[in-house]
């Protein structure tokens, strides 16, 4: 009797999830459905209009969705060249010793900072910074969205990517190291060949986390509704535009801000799936 | 030439190296950077009447600007608006996240809990921007208005898939004879649950749960839209409310109270780092 009470509670517990994940599709499709209605699916991803004058009223995602992928993989390239050593630095040349957990300590305390006080830090300083050396006049826009963005994204990319490091077999390295190869050789052709996809993989999940990212990217690229020209024009990304404006929107704008939710969801919900079916694969091998 | 060439390979060998720990140094850089300038704009803030005192209004704040005394009041709606709807959602995901974990560690091959588990993995990827406008809609909507109950259900769902990873990954790594054990002694399930591996794992549970109040407490985006702000201190839970992260979003907005920034987030960070390190902490001490 209290094993079959004990069942359900449980199974009555798991049984929120489905419900949480279906409400949230559920919410997002049934009020974005008027946006794709009025424009269809494809004019309102592929437009770059955004204008609200009333009669007129014309909205496409295209600005945004631009935006989100400029700031993402720039972020991703500033990310790339911090995150890797700081992997290297814990999972093989200090692996187990206090530096390297001083390292994460510290890589795991800037993931813990809440995304708005990323964004005060840069528009306070690292804008003027940008505004003084002459990079753009106004300081706020795409480029400086990344930079925050990459500092904010190093940590999640840096960590799993040090889990796969830590795990190559210390056979294979010493198989290398007393055929002569140096330190720098077997990273080159022992650890990263067999840490390689599991590597890869914490990058698309940092991918993820850089596309959602709200706070910071308001605050820093200047929330203009237009497709960014270079990479240090202002624009807007998908979750922006929704910070911005969702606040103020009725009718048709508030139903194209669902719109532009919907597709940040599936992205997001695409991109981390591939990134957790790639980590499963590189845990099993 | 051999002796060259070697020569070329120790010299590439030595020149990773200190790349290496260049750019890895370098990233502790931000961390430094962001404590520093919050520690120095925000510290002389800090006093007594700043957690007692509320926000105060533009027109007052520009009065205190144009006589050149520090503007008054202080984050005390933020403060008391992040605790109650903290604890409201924490009241409830807590329990269901550690009985939607221990679920999936019990049963971690049926189909069922398959999807649990990777829907689990796709709401903790949902960007919070999207949580708020979805809480928006179920329930700012139905309730014809912005209130503490809509920014807990925000953080509820923000909270839930952490604890629920966090219990499972415990409850999974806990032998498996100490649950054999119990059930050989005659317990039932639930029994052997309650008594033996929930206590066993209570360190991972509660490191988790220190986990998701920090990494929740200082989300903004969701709690816009559902919370909204309130500039005094207010305990119905059915009005809109303020959070600190709010006020620190509210402050950023208004030329008059830019001052406040930094008291605020300096308190919002030395929290945040602080409920890390503990978790941290109580991890490694719960480990040996």
């Amino acid at each position: 009797m209290t094993d079959k009470l004990y069942k359900v509670l449980l199974f009555v517990a798991a049984l929120t999830m489905p419900i949480v994940c279906g409400g949230v599709v559920y919410a997002l499709v049934t009020d974005a459905y008027e946006a794709f209605e009025h424009f269809g699916f494809i004019q309102f991803l592929t437009s770059k209009e955004w204008s609200y004058t009333e009669g007129a009223e014309q909205y496409g995602a295209l600005p945004f969705i631009t935006g989100t992928l400029m700031t993402t993989a720039l972020a991703l390239i500033f990310c790339i060249p911090f995150s890797l050593p700081v992997a290297l630095f814990v999972g093989e040349y200090f692996k187990g010793t206090k530096v390297a957990s001083v390292l994460s300590t510290v890589t795991d305390l800037l993931a813990g900072i809440p995304s708005i006080i990323y964004g005060l830090w840069g528009f306070y300083t690292l804008r003027p910074l940008i505004m003084a050396l002459g990079i753009s006049p106004q300081g706020s826009g795409v480029l400086t969205a990344s930079l925050v963005l990459a500092i904010m994204i190093v940590p999640y990319a840096a960590s799993l990517s040090a889990e796969f490091i830590k795990m190559v077999p210390n056979d294979l390295k010493e198989g290398a190291y007393s055929l002569g190869a140096t330190r720098a050789e077997v990273i080159r052709k022992v650890v990263f060949p067999v840490a390689g996809s599991g590597v890869f993989s914490s990058y698309v999940l940092a991918i993820g986390r850089a596309l959602g990212e709200t706070m910071t990217v308001t605050m820093l690229i200047g929330n203009t509704n237009n497709i960014p020209e270079s990479i240090t024009s202002t624009g807007n990304s998908m979750a922006s535009i929704i910070a911005n404006q969702f606040g103020e929107a009725s009718d048709l704008r508030f139903s194209s801000l669902i719109a532009i939710g919907l597709v940040l969801f599936l992205i997001t919900a695409v991109i981390n799936m591939i990134g957790k079916m790639m980590i499963t694969r590189a845990r099993i091998s | 030439m051999t002796h060259l060439k070697t020569k070329h390979r120790l010299l590439a060998d030595k020149a990773m190296l200190w790349i290496v720990c260049l750019f890895a140094t370098l990233t502790a850089v931000p961390l430094f950077a962001i404590l520093g300038e919050v520690l120095l704009r925000g510290y002389d803030q800090l006093s007594w009447s700043f957690f007692t005192e509320t926000t105060p209004t533009a027109y007052k704040a520009m009065k205190a600007i144009e006589a050149g005394e520090p503007i008054p009041g202080g984050i005390a709606n933020g403060i008391i608006g992040t605790m109650i709807m903290l604890g409201m959602a924490a009241i409830v995901a807590v329990p269901t996240g550690i009985l939607c974990g221990a679920f999936l560690a019990e049963n971690p091959k049926n189909r069922f809990s398959q999807t649990v588990s990777y829907l689990t993995d796709l709401l903790q990827g949902t960007p919070s921007v999207i949580i708020g406008i979805v809480t928006y809609m179920w329930v700012v909507v139905p309730m014809k208005g912005y209130s503490a109950i809509a920014g807990s259900v925000a953080l509820f769902v923000m909270m839930l898939p952490l604890i629920i990873r966090s219990t499972e990954e415990t409850l999974k790594i806990l032998p498996a004879s100490l649950k054999e054990a119990g059930l050989a002694l005659g317990g039932n399930r639930a029994r052997v649950m309650l008594k033996v591996q929930l206590p066993a794992a209570f360190g991972g549970i509660f490191t988790g749960v220190l986990l998701a109040i920090s990494r929740v407490i200082g989300e903004t985006a969701p709690l816009m839209f559902t919370a909204l702000g309130c500039s005094f201190i207010r305990f119905s839970i059915d009005k809109p409310i303020s959070a600190v992260p709010l006020l620190i979003w509210e402050f950023f907005n208004d030329p008059n109270l830019q001052e406040l920034i930094w008291g605020a987030s300096l308190f919002l960070l030395l929290f945040v780092l602080t409920l890390n390190l503990t978790a941290k902490y109580l991890a490694k001490k719960w480990n040996q």
